[in-house]
């Protein structure tokens, strides 16, 4: 009887040891399904969505509190991914959260400039460069085109710029043969 | 040294009919001066070079319009003499029909040189030359256009290889510039074997070009380590590794390239221009066009980078609104404009026939024959490739069939019985997976900016709650009552002021 009782006793408790150490070593930080989600996300950190940037909207996503469907940016294509991911049902964009547009950069015009930092506080990537009543430029490479910084700027002097295409950007578009009716 | 005879035959390729000879017949040719020359500023594969004329200005033949701006960069030449007209986006010859920078030159017709000064190829330092060859606008003649002097900046390398194939059909340029140009052509070979040390060199040119063969067998010493090796007319034999297998029976493994293996490949009319670069110091000005197809008098002619390739078309006996592909049938592609200059990737012009046309027009669905698995060359699944590009299932393409080992060469296309332009899927998905990939690069930064930017607020609201506990930490009781003191006394003076205004 004791030793049975033992056994049992030791079992648990190495068991326990066990599942203790394993819960302390191989702890994952963060959620990975979150950071699936994140990677999927344009990373615009436009808040269209109703969130304050991409890695807020992914953990909603993942909590079950926000729909596959809000992000504009991110587009069909972005839709169709997050549902593949999460084996749920594709939905077309909520029109809500807006429409999705050609990438742009903002330009700020440097001539209107009051140097006042509001947009430089707005911008969520740190794209904006400037000083309190210096001029203020962005630096395009590293700009989103979240359009964020459009809204506190007193004297309207930042406009979006869509991205022109170029040689170098152009891509090979999909095949269309026009279908020519014989007579 | 021996080198076996033995032809190593690749896996498929086709043997379409070769149009050759109705541009053989005649010499080169040579058009008159041009009265306006459009010269595109960006001919090479890499970095934008540096326009350094203004409007205005005379230029001579072979002096610098545009300068090299990194290693990847190629320079860019007056072709002739004359006066800088213009410089803005014009047409070029590219499939997008996007316009780049251009200058324009309107020619004096005296075709004036700057002074050339030749190399001494004994006394020159290995970086001095390749930083020379920079500023020559020499770059891979083929069609790729790669800056040749970074191909040159490579050692042990223990083969040169010679692409005489031309095997796509109606291409001859590189035919007849080596029946024409032989001297400057085995210069080029003898040059690139001397500055890399390359104890041998294969010639390997394909058995319908016997005019070159004879040409080239009765100058060559063989006691030199040059040798020609004579393929069968195959498609593509004139690719990098097709060639590389047919000569030395090397496959080059995915994501290497020849120079790791100590191989280096040069196409005939680059070595060409590198020869005529060393012996007498000129740039890259000009290169020969084939000008072929349906037209009445096709020809080879010896164009001047920039010349409107309307009045090539029209001297070879066609019409300037005749539609036009640049390059060869398999590998070429429509021209969106004719109102372009030639350029150095420009080694064809060929007027589109009627049988191309009928070609063309009617797609019919895939039905499986697996033809196109028999020609591929890379030896992929082309029908596998072809649905999964339709149906924009990008991630298979790359994983599980290879796209990027696709080389574009056209064969799938040529024997495809329903006429599908399977390259054309090809290149759609290719172009789409690589935007993919800069975009989730984009994305990567944008998250890190994102990251540490909410990482910087955090730290500047605690330091600043530091900041503000600290002060308060420092000063004592005593000193805050006597600060409300002075305050109080500050503020009635202030009532004090107004009120005797106020009287």
């Amino acid at each position: 009887m004791i030793e049975a009782i033992l056994i049992t006793l030791s079992i648990t408790i190495l068991i326990g040891l066990v599942l203790g150490y394993a819960s302390i070593k191989l702890k994952t930080t963060g959620d990975p399904i979150v950071d699936k989600i994140d990677k999927i996300l344009p990373q615009t950190q436009c808040g269209q969505c109703g969130y304050p940037g991409c890695k807020p909207y992914a953990t909603a996503i993942a909590n079950g509190e926000a729909d596959i469907n809000q992000c504009p940016p991110g587009g069909d294509d972005g839709i169709h991914k997050l549902a593949d991911l999460l084996g749920v049902e594709y939905k077309p964009l909520n029109a809500e959260h807006g429409e999705p547009k050609p990438k742009s950069v903002a330009i700020i015009d440097e001539s209107t400039c009051i140097g006042c930092t509001l947009c430089i506080q707005a911008c969520p990537v740190d794209a904006i460069v400037g000083a309190a009543k210096q001029m203020h430029t962005i630096i395009e490479k590293e700009c989103t085109g979240c359009e964020l910084c459009l809204p506190p700027c007193p004297v309207d002097c930042i406009d979006m710029q869509v991205i022109p295409e170029t040689t170098e950007n152009w891509k090979w578009k999909y095949p269309i043969y026009k279908i020519e009716q014989q007579n | 040294m021996n080198i076996s005879d033995k032809i190593f035959k690749f896996f498929g390729g086709i043997k379409p009919e070769g149009h050759k000879q109705i541009s053989t017949r005649n010499p080169i040719k040579r058009l008159p001066l041009p009265k306006e020359l459009i010269i595109p500023i960006r001919q090479h594969v890499g970095k934008m070079p540096n326009i350094v004329v203004k409007i205005g200005d005379r230029v001579l033949k072979g002096q610098i319009l545009a300068e090299p701006v990194a290693n990847m960069s190629a320079a860019t030449h007056a072709s002739t003499s004359g006066y800088v007209k213009e410089i803005k986006p014009m047409n070029i010859p590219h499939p997008s029909g996007l316009p780049d920078q251009c200058i324009v030159i309107e020619t004096d017709g005296k075709d004036e040189w700057i002074r050339l000064k030749k190399i001494d190829i004994e006394n020159i330092s290995l970086s001095n030359l390749l930083e020379k060859l920079k500023h020559s606008g020499v770059v891979g003649l083929g069609g790729a256009t790669f800056p040749s002097h970074i191909k040159l900046n490579a050692n042990r390398i223990q083969t040169l290889i010679v692409n005489a194939a031309e095997c796509e059909p109606y291409i001859t340029c590189d035919d007849m510039a080596m029946q024409e140009m032989t001297q400057d052509f085995v210069d080029g070979v003898n040059l690139i074997m001397h500055i890399l040390n390359i104890p041998k060199t294969i010639i390997g040119i394909e058995d319908n070009k016997p005019q070159a063969i004879s040409k080239l067998n009765s100058v060559l010493d063989s006691s030199k380590n040059i040798h020609l090796k004579i393929i069968p007319t195959v498609y593509p034999s004139g690719d990098e590794k097709r060639l590389i297998y047919l000569m030395l029976g090397v496959k080059i493994p995915k994501e290497k390239r020849p120079t790791e293996l100590g191989i280096q490949v040069f196409n005939v009319a680059t070595l060409i221009s590198i020869a005529r670069f060393i012996n007498y110091g000129e740039p890259v000005i000009s290169r020969v066009v084939t000008v072929t197809g349906a037209l009445g008098q096709p020809n080879n002619y010896q164009a001047l980078i920039g010349t409107p390739i309307q009045q090539l078309i029209k001297d070879a006996g066609g019409d300037p609104s005749q539609e036009v592909i640049m390059g060869g049938p398999m590998m070429g592609f429509k021209l969106p404009h004719t109102d372009v200059g030639v350029t150095k990737a420009m080694n064809c012009l060929l007027a589109v026939t009627d049988e191309m046309k009928s070609k063309a027009s009617t797609e019919m669905p895939c039905i499986r024959c697996t033809k196109c698995v028999e020609v591929c060359p890379a030896q992929l699944q082309p029908q596998e490739l072809y649905w999964h590009a339709k149906s924009k299932q990008f991630e298979k393409l790359t994983d599980d069939y290879k796209l990027f080992d696709c080389i574009e060469c056209g064969c799938c296309s040529y024997v495809c019985p329903s006429n599908i332009p399977l390259v054309q899927y090809y290149r759609y998905a290719k172009s789409e997976i690589r935007e993919q990939a800069k975009s989730s690069e984009i994305a990567d930064i944008a998250r890190d900016r994102n990251e540490f930017r909410l990482f910087r607020l955090e730290r500047e609201k605690k330091e600043r709650a530091e900041r503000n506990a600290q002060r308060r930490a420092q000063v004592s009781d005593e000193d805050k009552k006597k600060l409300i003191e002075e305050k109080k006394v500050a503020i009635e003076a202030a009532m004090k002021r107004v009120e005797e205004n106020e009287e």
